[in-house]
Parts: C-alpha cells; sequence; structure tokens
C-alpha cells in the first residue's frame, strides 16, 4: 500500500504474530515523531559553533570539573607573577614595572608551553582517537570549517592566556600612576607580541597533535618542541656569546618558537632581546624571523588541513 | 504531502519534503486502490502514484570507485526509491566506500550519483545537509554523555542550540535512551552506543539516512530491536534509509528493496515485498514428549493428512526442529494449533517469515540468469542461512 498505516493494530489480529515486531511497534506509537521545519544555519554556524565550544573546552568549560583543575591552575599561575608585580609596584611607588610587556611571556614560556601541551591533543587528539572526526564531515562542514575552528580555538585561548597578565601589567600601571603613553604603547607592542606567540604555538601543538592521536605523547611532543627547544637554544647562544661569535647568537634564535617571537620583538616591536647579551637580531635579521614565523604559521595551517584530507571518512 | 503520524493521522503538508514519507512499493493495482480507499477527497489518485514512482532517492550511474590496487565500485548503476533499502555485501564488497561517495565525501573514479536528485560531485554540501550518517565503526567519545554529545551533533548540523537540544531529547527518547543520556558514553552497552550513533545520524531530522552495518556487534535481541527501529525511522518518522550488511537474512525481514553487490558490481536490485507478500511462510517448533519422542515429525504427519505440506526447510542447520509450511491464511494458524494441542506438544514459536532472500532470488525467472552468479557471490551464504534461522528465535 501505498501510504503506511500503523502496523500494531494490524499485527494484534494476526495470529502469533513475530513477538519483538509487534511489542514494538505497540511501544513506539505512544510517542509522536516531530518534524523538524526550523532553521537550518549551514557551514559558517557549525563552525563557529565548533569555535566556540573548542575556546570553552580549552579551559574545561562545559566540560567534567577535572578536565577544568589544569587549564584554570595554569590560568592563575599565568596571572599571579603580574599581580605581585604590580602590588609591589603600586606599594613602592616604582617609576617603572619590573618587567617589560613584551617580556613577560618569555618569562613565563615553561606555563604557556604546559598550557598548550595538555590543550593541544585535547582539541583535537580526541576527535581523532574516537573517531568521531567522519561525524563532522558527514555533516555540511568541510575540512577547512574543521581546521579554521579549532586553529582559531586554541589560538584565541592561548591569547587569553598570554594577554591577561599583560592586562593586569598595565592596569596596574595605570593605578601606579606611571607614564599613560608610555604604558599603553609597551602594552599595545605586548598584546601584538603575544597575538603572534599565540597563532605560532597554537598551530605548532596542533599539528603534533594531530599526528600524534595516542595519549600522552601529544603531550611530550609538544613540550618538547616548545619549551625543551627553547632552553637548548637559550643553551647553545649562551655558549656561543661565551665565544663571542654574535652573529651565530642571532640566527641561532631562528630554531626555537620562542626565540623566534623574542627576535620579531626585539628587531619590530620595541623589546629587548632576552638573548645572552640582549644581542637580539637587527632589523634586516628581523625580517627573516618574521617570514619565519608567518611561514610557519601558514605550514602548520597547510599541515592540519592536509591531515584532515587523508582522515577523510 | 501526506505524511503517516503515529497515531495514524495522514500530515498534509506542502512541497516536496516529505514525498519519500510514501513506501517506494507504488507498484501494485493494489497501491492506487488503497490509496484512493485512504485519502478521501484524492482524485489524482493514479496520476500521482505515476510521479511518485519517478521519485528517486539515490540513482548511480556506471558508478566506479578505484583505488591503487583495488575497484572498490565497479560501473555501478542502481536506483533507489523511498523507504528502506538494504544493501547487502560481503566484506570489502564496496558498501562503505559507496556511502562516501554519496555523501559526496569522496569523488568517484568514473560515472555519476545523485542523492535526493543532487549531483554528488558538486553538491556534496547540500546533500550532507539532508542526509544523517550512522559509520560502522565506533565514534563515541567516552567522557561525555550522549545528551552533550548529540546536542553538539545538531549543532554541526546547523540546528540552533535551542533546537539542538529539544530535537536531542526527542531523538534520544526515539531510539530508546532514557536516563541513562545523562550518563558518559564510555560505561554504555554496545548495544545503547549503536542508539547513540544513531542518533546523532537522525537528530537533525534527515530526509534520507545512511546506516553502515547498525547491527555489528550485537546479540540477536538488541539486533531485533535496531530493526525495529530501522524499519520505524520509515514508517513513523518519514525517512528513507539506506541500510548495509553482510547479512541477507537480516535485511529481508527489515527492508523494501534490497541492492546485493559483490566486489564493487550490482548483482541484483529487487523489491522485497513483492515476493513476500504473496505468501506468507510459517515457521513452526515444537517440543518433544514421551508420547512423540519426535514430536516434529509427528506434526509433520498429521499436519500432512490434513492437506497441509511441510518443508523442513532441508540444508538448514537445526532444520529438523523447524516445520516449514504456507499459511493460506487464519485457518492454517488454527489448524497448526488445533494439531499441536490435539498431539499433546507444546509449541516453542510459530512466527510468520518473509522468504528467504536467496529463495526470492531462485524464483525470480526474469533475472533467473544471474541466479547462479548470486549465488556463488554470496559464498558464505550457509552462514547466512544459519543467521536466518537463527532470527527465528
Ligand atoms: N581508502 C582506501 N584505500 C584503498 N583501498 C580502499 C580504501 N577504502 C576501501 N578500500 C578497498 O575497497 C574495497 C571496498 O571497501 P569497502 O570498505 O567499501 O567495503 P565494505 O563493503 O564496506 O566492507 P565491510 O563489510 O568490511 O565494511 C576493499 O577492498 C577495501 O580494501
Ligand atoms: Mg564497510
Amino acid at each position: 500500500m501505498a501510504v503506511e498505516q500503523p502496523q500494531a493494530q494490524a499485527q494484534a489480529h494476526a495470529p502469533a504474530p513475530a513477538p519483538a515486531r509487534a511489542g514494538e511497534q505497540t511501544r513506539i506509537h505512544n510517542i509522536g515523531y516531530r518534524n523538524y521545519d526550523g532553521p537550518r544555519l549551514g557551514r559558517a554556524y557549525a563552525r563557529r559553533s565548533l569555535y566556540s565550544q573548542s575556546l570553552r573546552g580549552a579551559y574545561g568549560l562545559g566540560r567534567s570539573a577535572k578536565t577544568k583543575v589544569l587549564p584554570m591552575l595554569l590560568f592563575v599561575v599565568m596571572c599571579v607573577p603580574a599581580l605581585i608585580m604590580v602590588a609591589v609596584a603600586v606599594a613602592t611607588k616604582a617609576n617603572d614595572l619590573p618587567v617589560d610587556y613584551t617580556r613577560y611571556a618569555i618569562f613565563m614560556q615553561a606555563v604557556i608551553g604546559l598550557y598548550v601541551a595538555s590543550q593541544g591533543p585535547q582539541a583535537v587528539s580526541r576527535d581523532l582517537r574516537f573517531k568521531t572526526v567522519p561525524l563532522y564531515f558527514s555533516r555540511p562542514m568541510e575540512t577547512v570549517d574543521y581546521v579554521r575552528a579549532k586553529y582559531a580555538a586554541l589560538a584565541s585561548a592561548l591569547f587569553m592566556l598570554t594577554a591577561a597578565p599583560l592586562l593586569v601589567l598595565y592596569v596596574g600601571a595605570l593605578l601606579a600612576k606611571l607614564d599613560f603613553t608610555d604604558q599603553t604603547k609597551g602594552f599595545a607592542q605586548g598584546l601584538v607580541s603575544v597575538a603572534l606567540l599565540s597563532l605560532l604555538f597554537a598551530g605548532i601543538g596542533l599539528v603534533i597533535s594531530a599526528v600524534t592521536p595516542r595519549r600522552g605523547f601529544g603531550i611530550a611532543a609538544v613540550i618538547a618542541v616548545l619549551t625543551i627547544s627553547y632552553g637548548a637554544v637559550s643553551t647553545v647562544q649562551a655558549i656561543a656569546y661565551e665565544q663571542s661569535s654574535s652573529d651565530a647568537v642571532a640566527w641561532l634564535g631562528l630554531f626555537s618558537p620562542m626565540t623566534l617571537i623574542d627576535g620579531v620583538q626585539t628587531a619590530f616591536l620595541g623589546a629587548s632581546s632576552a638573548f645572552p647579551g640582549g644581542a637580539g637580531p637587527s632589523t634586516g635579521e628581523g625580517v627573516v624571523y618574521l617570514i619565519f614565523v608567518l611561514g610557519l604559521v601558514a605550514g602548520c595551517y597547510g599541515l592540519l588541513l592536509r591531515r584532515y584530507r587523508k582522515v577523510g571518512l | 504531502m501526506w505524511t503517516t503520524r503515529p497515531d495514524g493521522q495522514l500530515a498534509v503538508r506542502s512541497g516536496s519534503r516529505r514525498l519519500f514519507d510514501l513506501r517506494g512499493t507504488l507498484t501494485g493495482p493494489y497501491d492506487c486502490r488503497g490509496m484512493a480507499i485512504q485519502l478521501p477527497g484524492l482524485t489524482t489518485g493514479c496520476g500521482l502514484r505515476h510521479y511518485l514512482r519517478t521519485v528517486t532517492v539515490i540513482a548511480t550511474e556506471s558508478l566506479s570507485k578505484r583505488f591503487p590496487r583495488v575497484t572498490a565500485l565497479d560501473r555501478l548503476s542502481v536506483d533507489v526509491g523511498p523507504g528502506v533499502t538494504g544493501l547487502v555485501g560481503a566484506n570489502g564488497a564496496g558498501k562503505s566506500t559507496l556511502i562516501k561517495i554519496l555523501l559526496g565525501l569522496s569523488p568517484a573514479t568514473e560515472g555519476r550519483a545523485t542523492v535526493l536528485g543532487l549531483d554528488v560531485a558538486t553538491k556534496g554540501g547540500d546533500i550532507r545537509e539532508r542526509v544523517g550518517y550512522m559509520p560502522e565503526h565506533d565514534c563515541l567519545p567516552p567522557d561525555v554523555s550522549a545528551t552533550e554529545f548529540v546536542v553538539h551533533m545538531a549543532r554541526m548540523s546547523g540546528l540552533p542550540p535551542a533546537a539542538a537540544r529539544e530535537r536531542t531529547a526527542d531523538t534520544l527518547r526515539h531510539v530508546g535512551l532514557y536516563e541513562e543520556r545523562y550518563r558518559p558514553i564510555g560505561g554504555y552497552s554496545t548495544g545503547m552506543k549503536q542508539r547513540v550513533k544513531l542518533a546523532q545520524a537522525l537528530v537533525h531530522d534527515p530526509q534520507l539516512v545512511f546506516l553502515d552495518e547498525p547491527t555489528n556487534g550485537l546479540d540477536p535481541v538488541g539486533r531485533d530491536e535496531m530493526l525495529g527501529l530501522i524499519r520505524r525511522i520509515h514508517t513513523d518518522f518519514g525517512i528513507s534509509v539506506l541500510v548495509t550488511s553482510h547479512l541477507l537474512g537480516e535485511l529481508e525481514r527489515t527492508c523494501d528493496h534490497v541492492v546485493v553487490v559483490d566486489g564493487g558490481k550490482l548483482l541484483r536490485s529487487s523489491s522485497t515485498t513483492d515476493f513476500t507478500q504473496r505468501t506468507a511462510i510459517l515457521a513452526v517448533e515444537v517440543t518433544d514428549t514421551d508420547e512423540h519422542p519426535d514430536g516434529t515429525d509427528a506434526l509433520r504427519e498429521v499436519l500432512h493428512a490434513r492437506g497441509i505440506d511441510t518443508h523442513d526447510g532441508s540444508g538448514l542447520p537445526g532444520a529438523g526442529h523447524i516445520l516449514l509450511l504456507t499459511a493460506q491464511g487464519e485457518e492454517t494458524y488454527d489448524l497448526v494449533r488445533d494439531a499441536v494441542a490435539d498431539l499433546g506438544l507444546g509449541l516453542v514459536r510459530m512466527e510468520q517469515r518473509r522468504h528467504h532472500i536467496a529463495e526470492v532470488f531462485t524464483d525470480s525467472d526474469e533475472q533467473a540468469a544471474r541466479d547462479a552468479e548470486a549465488q556463488a557471490a554470496l559464498k558464505d551464504g550457509d552462514e547466512q542461512r544459519k543467521e536466518a534461522v537463527g532470527h527465528g528465535g
């Protein structure tokens, strides 16, 4: 027949119907199925939803209490030194903050590394490990949407982590009645610097996490690339400095993400370099640093796209 | 258009959206008559039927997919209408590959395909907005609840937050998940996980769902429940279904139409209802008693004496204990019941069964030429028959 009638009735009269089906049918008919006629908001909305869900997830929001502990703790650890510095500055009526806006992230680089190592895998490895990715791609969303949402979310989360203490410093500096123009300029330079840092670190963290879906591996690899590489490069730079080859010091900085950011901000954002001897790259060398950073960001984005193209279904 | 409501009311809706509520079996003269009766005021009757017959949910044309080392699909041409369609084939037959192509996620090497009238090569996004997909593999994160997960997936399908929550609650209830939906998925049984997977495929109220081996890993009871659920997706929800399995036995009871593929080639595409409605096969199983040590045999003799021929489903494992007979109508049931009672045997079961699809194929003359091939392809046919018998229970 063309239009389906409820089978429960029909089957109720049939002698000894298959028991499972009869039971099934009767039960079903008590519950009405409703069609959905509302809006379907499409790709851009799905991408935004995934972005906000991932961003919240990067601080454990909307997830279990256990997953909130680490990111929240790291956030606090990130801000506490800034609070102390501000308190001291206000109390002692100092005429400058004890640390530059652009130096703060370098000072706290281990904490940032730890944050990326914990939240990068959280952001992408779970979907890969539990094979949830195909469910996203069986919807209107495409690879680019997924990658952009995830990348933007982790970069935003990192920006919050690194910009929050700068904001604390800035507000504190204004409370301590330090020079407004100076402080605002420094704060702005600091924000640009941590924005760049967030993009770079998020990209590296995501790529590593996306190729190591296994738990633990990703975390270790991210720490190695972000934090250990900084230690290694700094050590080699120190040795080079001892042997007074300052050229080498500048170029060695290209080999770790943190020193890359250091180089860029020394050349363009008025920062004093954290390189041994404070001898950061010149403006010419700085261009190479900037190209490196932007190239890495683009490269990470491209690698992520490739990675997810391959996952497909 | 008319939508069957669970309460039996027909809902009239505009547009072509719910065309698919109408079964794919719009072929015999009965369809036409049935419709005219059920839809008072419908004067176009057969004209509409003709129109509906042209509705194709999935169409492929010489569709091929070649991987460097294997040909997963080999010039597959098939049309699938509204209703529940089974896609049957052994492991590696190309079922999942076909679904990926139909979702617009994997380009075909050659040929073309449309889903809901949309070309898979160019309209993948539009297709994926209108269809649901349940993968064959695990795809659920263990540390979130079914509710959270399905809400998220609903939003990924474009549903606004409030609608996503509402549809999630509805859909989880429809697939049979209640209190447990607030618990983390990690603690669910396989059956419950399959329901969550199904729910995420249905939450955005698609027009069509692709279910890739939904009965995988389920025990017989869970499998029957899942098959019942699949049937309802069409009859109650008005959503067309393409469901894959490597077991013919389970799909014959659930599907309106079965497509058999092997080695990426189409072996058969035929309606199950055409065949199974013609005659009903009754399966009877009885206990033995002291008086009748072989109850089955005793019953066979009595039934034979009363003019009913039985077959023992020769070749089927466990066949000795099951009598198959052709039900002529209600009388047959009464006759069997009385015969069993007279003999003092216990009736273990008496149930209606569709033809086994393999038999259906053999019966069909027009395509007899292909049957040998079909049988050969289903080389694990024995296993499948065992399944079919197992299902009786
Ligand atoms: N990405 C791929 N690369 C290479 N070969 C593939 C790929 N995907 C599928 N195949 C091959 O294509 C053939 C069909 O695979 P497919 O997964 O479609 O089969 P199936 O019918 O779904 O089988 P199963 O019942 O095991 O799920 C197999 O031989 C498989 O090895
Ligand atoms: Mg498969």
